[in-house]
């Protein structure tokens, strides 16, 4: 357990950080080099991140390939880092986009050398987020992310980049000092009765608190979980900031940024404080119905492509946290695998909206119209991309969004039924986005030559397309791996769960794989 | 009611109905453009032709008790929840799949004349197959989850045809609106099925499984299978364009002709028929919303019916006549005449395709024209066309002996032998009305002068053979198609006998031969009548048509702007929506929610304010304070000791 | 011998000056001068005690506040050089970049 030997999710943290490394004895007038050392280590990172599904064992919900050292040992602080059914597509989600950001960033030319530096810090910090299991380590590298993305909107942002990169700043960190204080208190709470100080979560998940505490405690949590989601009425950071960073930093903003928000809610808040988050689920809940209502309903008349996308984010976080506080399996699982939908989705669009800014420099809906027969091939993916954030079946948002709704409908009805609007709603924004920017004639003489998407563009869109298309067919391998460990989260937190959704298991789970 | 049927599982040949027009969909999708024009078209056809071939051997295959299945893969599986990607074959099936392979083989046929000088045929055969695909998948998926991927997948492709021609913005709107009430339809239809899985589910048994739902389907309570059916049949409303979701059907005429063939007449509207069909077992438990369906689709009927008669567009008209006659199938839904109702889909699928198709070689002969007050006069230029639409026009009508008088009559007769008199009537007068337009768009179209301006004149033409050829097959169609469910009093119902392992004994034929034969020959009454109007006011029609038409009444100017129900949904609906979201978008979400949160920031910026006056940046005040503090805490602790 | 106070009173009023120069003079020089007077104040008083209480122990401290001092005056002398190469002035009432 403790040993010389680095672990495998060490080695996978310490990939980037190194490629930051060199990348700071590189010299900066050598962009491609740069560029090339960046796409490098990340790349690297996403075959070590293949590697390491290829260790985990799908069929356990515990942590895997757990890491245990002592850090700050005077204050039970260790570095605790493992990976679950939960976390492991997220990480392998971040892996894939950061890959792909970075080869997005090539209209960068602004202090490239810096730029990706902190990328490949954000990217650590990120992951750091995924895989740490002491509370005190997940705090630190949830913090960590910030500082990155801070840089990367306000220093490579749009026209108000200042003000954006701020609000995000100061937004996130004012929720997630309430959880510091929250984290700290758990600690000191589990020294009275153990007589030492632990963050260690895993140790953590055993503390029973009495009701009234773990409101409180949950109340810190969710709060900064909330913004990060960003769950209504928390959400105004999010379109100031997607409008604002440059094309890498919305997709990994969108793509793997919120879906700390949801972890966090299912890795911390629900199972570390059960009681809290049964009693507080109609709230969250509420909240989360009436962000899918809102964000469909606000992103339909915004003007600027990039502004609709963020809050189609917030419609469609809506959605995992309803599934997520459904707390059933097909609550849970629908939500885990809407937040890697969401993740390639809006990545992807992102990615889309970045490659039309690129060559117009504009992102205004009206500006466009009629691209398709000057893009075809970006008018195809758009289209894929759009009816997948539709949640069309056959593509992937529909699994995640039929799950979400099918565990939700079993304990919340109308509320469900309500959130079912914003499939509609879902269909109306984006389709409407879709013909004023695809369809139509081509009227604005700017747009007459354009040029199709280059063969770059086309390879860093194709393995998301692929995927979209791949887990929309054939979720199974993805729900198949989350199942035992949400499970097991759902089991924490079985004192309180007397929903009539019963999770049996056992043997039929063997005959499945032989579908031909 | 569950009847003995013989399961063949693991019959694998049927995944390749699907699969052979998905196939040639990503064939034509990276490799179309190289392929040319030509050969693109000819993938397509050849992968329907092969999947009509492969229906048909299944279907020879197939005992009229027998379902055949092929599960390939579990697609959701979540504790107790589980869904597995399969498909099944039985007699109802089998009949759809005829349909689709065969009508839609027949359109590719024809498409390939009619697309042959449009810049985007790969596209379009790329779109055609790929809803064969989803169409295929709607009528062979195993549960009901399959047949919703089907479902929403008809309705994408539905989307992408309507719009297809889409540098015209009016186009890609009609597309937009199609998707969009489909989807108010599926919001229903989505919620259906939850409620089914969840009702069901409270028993221990978690299926979407169509044989299983059937063996459960007694479980549930009367008042759940109510709203169940209730919100699924809120989904063929969409699909379907049933009142009150009707609205997108005629503007989906937008699209190319054979697409308003295939999927906006034939298979894709018919797709809610079908779904009440195949569930069949639960609305028979759901009284209530069978006569709820049977009202919906007879005041359908008779509403589009009424908009038809005084259309202009050629295929406006047969829009809603299309509307109309799914009206009929619903009627035989309501009263539980599930085989009736597929037969008139079944027989419905020819003469209209026919129609549709005839239509688009009349459209193409003058090159774009879609105005029957600018036609007339074509018979003797398009024989072909001419004829085989006169025969549709006969079909749909319901003279003797076509197709149509024995689908429509079987569905007026269950109607009046399960005691609806009301219904019943309401078909008998939208009979009549049928064949009133119907004939009254012969007339306009094919007789009378030639209002065509002259430059379309010039290029008049009888369509090549590859598009009457269709025309031909579907004509054919339209008159022997109705032969399979004659009436008892005739040679008898082989139709019945065939779907009968399917729908069980659910139907039970009441009344004497005599009523039958009374009610026959009423209907034919009311259809002569109809004709003959038509024929008074149309028939000799010059080029002053439009003022033939009984001009300026009331009633006539209602049924012309089609009751303005387009704009009373914009008004009552779309509107206060779009303004409701305005507010959101420009008030509430930039000053209210964003307002607080940028409103503490000000709060925090405003006190900071008054104490930054502190900070003068001067170094040797900043000392001063360190000298004043240290002398203070030095006189404090001197102080104290 | 003088008794100690003497040398404490001396020590004060010279750190008294020193810190009356820190505070209100517009020069860095003469500043950075006061500072280096009030360490030696300091200086002063350790050796005054140093011999008082006959123990090295403030000796030594004296020798480590002359060496900080040297570094100091060095750093302190290239700071106000570069300063001034940059803005032509050495008061410091023209440097209030710190201002609000």
């Amino acid at each position: 357990m403790f040993g010389l030997a680095i672990g495998h999710l060490s080695i996978l943290l310490a990939i980037p950080v190194l490629g930051a490394g060199l990348l700071l004895f590189t010299p900066r007038r050598q962009t491609p080099t740069l560029f090339a050392l960046a796409l490098f280590a990340s790349g690297l990172d996403f075959l070590w991140s293949m590697k390491i599904l290829q260790l985990f064992d799908g069929k356990s919900g515990d942590m895997q390939l757990v890491e245990r050292v002592a850090w700050m040992p005077a204050f039970g602080i260790q570095y605790i880092v493992g990976i679950d059914g939960i976390s492991v597509f997220l990480v392998l989600l971040t892996t894939l986009l950061m890959p792909i950001a970075i080869l997005a960033s090539w209209s960068v030319q602004d202090k490239v050398k810096e730029y990706l530096i902190f990328m490949l810090l954000l990217e650590t910090g990120m992951l750091g987020a995924f895989v740490a299991l002491d509370l005190f380590l997940f705090y630190v590298f949830w913090e960590v992310m910030l500082v990155p993305m801070y840089f990367l909107i306000g220093v490579w942002g749009g026209t108000r980049r200042i003000y954006a990169a701020l609000k995000f700043v100061i937004y996130t960190m004012a929720g997630s000092l309430l959880m510091l204080v929250a984290i700290i208190y758990l600690a000191t709470r589990y020294a009275q009765t153990e007589q030492a100080l632990t963050f260690d979560l895993l140790k953590l998940y055993g503390l029973h608190l009495p009701v009234d505490q773990q409101g409180w405690l949950f109340l810190a949590f969710a709060l900064s979980f909330a913004i990060k989601v960003p769950l209504f009425p928390f959400h105004t950071w999010l379109p100031d900031a997607h409008v604002e960073a440059p094309t890498a930093g919305s997709v990994i903003l969108a793509g793997v940024l919120l879906k700390l928000g949801t972890y966090g809610f299912l890795r911390f808040a629900m199972p570390l404080f059960p009681d809290a988050a049964l009693a507080a689920g109609p709230i969250i809940v509420a909240l989360a119905v009436i962000g899918i209502i809102y964000g469909a309903v606000v992103a339909m008349m915004q003007s600027d492509i990039k502004k609709l996308v963020a809050y189609s984010s917030v419609s469609h976080l809506g959605f995992v946290m309803l599934g997520l506080f459904a707390l059933n399996l097909q609550g849970v699982q629908g939500g885990l695998y809407q937040m890697l939908n969401h993740g390639l989705s809006t990545g992807a669009l992102f990615l889309l909206v970045g490659m039309i800014y690129d060559r117009r420099h504009t992102r205004l809906i009206d500006e466009f119209g009629g691209l398709w027969k000057q893009l075809p091939v970006f008018s195809v993916m758009l289209m894929v991309v759009t009816f997948s954030s539709i949640g069309l079946p056959g593509l992937n948002g529909f699994v995640g969004e039929f799950l979400i709704l099918l565990g939700s409908f079993n304990v919340r009805p109308l509320w469900t039924a309500a959130a079912a609007t914003g499939v509609i709603l879902g269909a109306i924004y984006m389709l409407w986005m879709f013909r004023r920017v695809i369809f139509g004639p081509l009227t604005n003489a700017a747009n007459e030559k354009l040029a199709d998407l280059n063969s770059r563009e086309i390879c860093l869109l194709a393995p998301i397309l692929f995927l979209i298309v791949l887990m929309g067919v054939y979720p199974q391998p993805f729900l198949q791996r989350m199942q035992p460990a949400v499970e097991l989260t759902l089991k924490r937190m079985a004192t309180i769960t007397a929903t009539p959704v019963t999770t049996d298991h056992g043997t039929r789970r063997e005959s499945k794989r032989d579908g031909r | 009611m569950v009847t003995n049927q013989l399961v063949l599982a693991d019959y694998n040949l049927l995944r390749w109905i699907p699969l052979i027009p998905l196939l040639a969909v990503v064939c034509n999708l990276f490799w179309g453009r190289a392929l040319g024009k030509k050969f693109a078209g000819a993938l397509a056809c050849a992968a329907v032709g092969a999947s009509f071939a492969l229906a048909l051997y299944v279907f020879w295959q197939l005992p009229s008790n027998g379902i055949f299945r092929d599960s390939i893969y579990t697609w959701i599986d979540s504790g107790s929840f589980r869904v597995n990607l399969s498909f099944q074959v039985d007699a109802l099936t089998a009949v759809m799949l005829l349909i689709v392979t065969g009508i839609g083989f027949l359109i590719h046929i024809y498409s390939l004349g009619y697309m042959e000088h449009d810049e985007g045929m790969v596209r379009f055969f790329i779109y055609l197959n790929l809803f064969i695909f989803f169409m295929l998948t709607l009528v062979m998926g195993d549960n009901l989850l399959i047949l919703f991927v089907g479902w929403e997948g008809v309705g994408l492709c539905s989307y992408l045809l309507i719009g297809f021609w889409y540098h015209d913005s009016n186009n890609a709107i009609a597309g937009n609106k199609a998707f969009i009430v489909n989807r108010i339809g599926d919001f229903g239809f989505i919620l259906g099925i939850f409620l089914l899985v969840t009702e069901l589910g409270r028993q221990g048994i978690w299926t979407l499984d169509f044989l299983e739902l059937q063996k459960h389907a007694s479980m549930l309570s009367p008042a759940s299978i109510g709203v169940i059916t209730l919100l699924l049949f809120v989904g063929a409303t969409g699909k379907s364009a049933q009142l009150p979701l009707f609205v997108w059907l005629p503007d989906a005429m937008a699209g190319p002709t054979p697409v308003s063939a295939l999927i906006h007449a034939a298979t894709m509207v018919t797709a809610g028929v079908y779904m009440t069909a195949r569930l069949h077992f639960l609305f028979v438990l759901a009284p209530s919303t069978l006569s709820l369906i049977a009202w919906i689709g007879a005041a359908t009927a008779f509403f589009a019916a009424t908009i038809a008669l005084t259309q202009n567009d050629i295929k406006k008209v047969l829009a809603y006549s299309t509307v109309s006659q799914l009206g009929y199938m619903f009627i035989a839904v309501g009263v539980g005449a599930f085989s009736a109702a597929i037969f008139h889909l079944f027989t419905h699928a020819f003469f209209k395709a026919c129609l549709f198709l005839g239509s688009g070689s009349v459209i193409h002969a003058l090159d774009g024209q879609q105005d029957m007050r600018k036609m007339g006069g074509l018979k003797a230029h398009m024989p072909q066309t001419y004829w085989t639409y006169v025969v549709a026009t006969l079909a749909i009508a319901g003279a003797p002996l076509t197709a149509g008088f024995f689908s429509k009559d079987l569905i007026l007769w269950q109607a009046f032998s399960h005691g609806a008199t009301a219904l019943w009537g309401i078909g008998l007068i939208t009979a009549g009305m049928t064949a009133f337009y119907m004939f009254r768009q012969l007339f306009m179209v094919f007789h009378g002068e030639c209002r065509a301006n002259d430059h379309a004149k010039a290029h008049l033409h009888e369509s090549p053979a590859v598009m009457t050829l269709p025309l031909m097959i579907l004509a054919f169609g339209s008159i022997f198609t109705g032969w399979l469910g004659a009436p008892e009093y005739l040679w008898g119902n082989r139709w019945d006998l065939w779907l009968r392992p399917v729908f069980g004994a659910a139907e039970a034929h009441e009344g004497s031969v005599g009523t039958e034969v009374i009610v026959t020959l009423l209907t034919l009454a009311v259809v002569a009548v109809g004709i003959y109007f038509a024929y008074a006011k149309y028939g000799r029609a010059g080029t002053e048509v439009e003022q033939r038409a009984g001009a300026g009444g009331l009633l006539y100017r209602l049924s012309l702007n089609k009751y303005y129900v387009d704009e009373i949904y914009d008004h009552v609906f779309v509107r206060p929506f779009t303004a409701i979201s305005d507010f959101f978008a420009r008030f509430i979400d930039p000053w209210v929610i964003d307002g607080t949160v940028n409103g503490v920031a000000a709060v925090t910026r405003g006190s900071s304010q008054v104490w930054r006056g502190l900070q003068t940046g001067n170094v040797q005040h900043y000392a001063a304070g360190l000298l004043v503090g240290t002398l203070a805490l030095l006189a404090y602790y001197s102080g104290q000791s | 011998m003088l008794p100690v106070n003497y040398y404490l009173i001396l020590s004060a009023v010279v750190f008294a000056i020193g810190v009356v120069g820190v505070l209100i003079r517009r020069n860095l020089i003469v500043v950075l001068m006061s500072i280096e007077l009030m360490l030696n104040a300091v200086n002063l008083t350790f050796i005054a005690f140093s011999r008082y209480l006959g123990s090295m122990v403030g000796q030594v401290a004296v020798f480590f506040v002359m060496a900080v001092a040297a570094a100091e005056a060095v750093i302190g002398l290239a700071i106000i050089i570069s300063v001034y190469r940059q803005r032509r002035s050495l008061d410091p009432q023209d440097m209030q970049l710190l201002k609000w």
